[in-house]
């Protein structure tokens, strides 16, 4: 009988089409994660240069910034900033994960 | 530069995995979740978390096919689906394809009802054995991608494939047209 509930298991079991609009939503969402990123980096850093304290802060920026354009911001950053070790990089580290955050958060809707 | 353009081949790559394999992480959500709307989010949240990962996995994969990898992803995914929601696995499918299917024959109609008795013994099965079952037979992965994405030996493996045919061969004696 196993070969019949092998038969049965091929015809129970088929592969299951994704909807078409999934799909879609899917691409979009894994291209929009790379504009996404590097629009909210785009802008934290102009920000970010208007305040004395943070002048410290844009080469780093720059460097996370150039790698969250292709959309592995999270990971990137966070190699960089052990690479590093400098404690001064901690509150970017903090506002690339809300960044990242924000983008899932966009993403998931 | 070098980076930038090391990056466009990464997202090359992942675009060619998502292509490739948006068939297979579905298939699996769906037989798992057991309806489409949270087969959708299982799939989307899949991918949102291989693309974190990817750089890595793929450099660790030694060339190796990533399947597995992304069907681990969503595996763990469906566990913690479960574990949050206290759910259990949908006994019902929403609609599978093969129960929808027009019919104009009494041999059809039969045929029909005994897939429905094997998706309800497969839905019954202990998780581990119902998952090789739709790896295998929805997504048709041999035993070594299987005890890749289970992290099991390839024995192991091959031995929870017949025990779980042969556990759902043995309930469908039992329950005949239940």
């Amino acid at each position: 009988m196993s070969d019949r509930v092998e038969q049965l298991l091929r015809s129970a079991l088929v592969p299951i089409e994704p909807p078409e609009a999934l799909s879609d939503r899917l691409e979009r969402g894994l291209s929009g994660l790379t504009e996404v990123a590097a629009a909210e980096l785009a802008d934290w850093e102009l920000s970010a240069m208007r305040d004395p304290r943070n002048w410290g802060r844009p080469v780093a920026a720059i460097v996370v910034g150039s790698v969250a354009a292709g959309g592995l911001v999270l990971v990137r950053a966070r190699q960089q900033h052990k690479k590093r070790n400098a404690t001064g990089l901690q509150a970017l580290e903090k506002s690339i994960r809300g960044v990242a955050d924000d983008i899932e958060k966009r993403l998931k809707r | 530069m070098a980076a930038t353009a090391d990056k466009e081949q990464l997202d090359r790559d992942f675009t060619e995995l998502y292509r490739a394999h948006l068939r297979d992480v579905y298939s699996y959500a769906y037989y798992r979740v057991g309806n489409h709307h949270d087969a959708e989010d299982l799939t989307e949240q899949t991918f949102l978390q291989a693309y974190r990962h990817f750089e890595r996995a793929q450099r660790e994969s030694d060339g190796r096919p990533l399947r597995p990898w992304l069907i681990r992803i969503a595996h763990n995914l469906a566990a913690n689906f479960y574990r949050d929601r206290s759910r259990r696995p949908m006994t019902q499918l929403e609609d599978a394809s093969v129960l929808h299917e027009p019919h104009g024959t009494e041999q059809l109609v039969e045929e029909r009802e005994e897939v429905k008795e094997v998706l309800e013994g497969v839905s019954k099965l202990p998780d581990d054995r119902r998952e090789a079952l739709i790896m295998r037979f929805a997504l048709g992965m041999d035993n070594r991608e299987i005890a890749r994405t289970l992290g099991r030996s390839e024995g192991a493996t091959k031995v929870l494939i017949h025990r779980a045919i042969k556990q759902l061969e043995d309930s469908l004696k039992e329950d005949p047209g239940e």
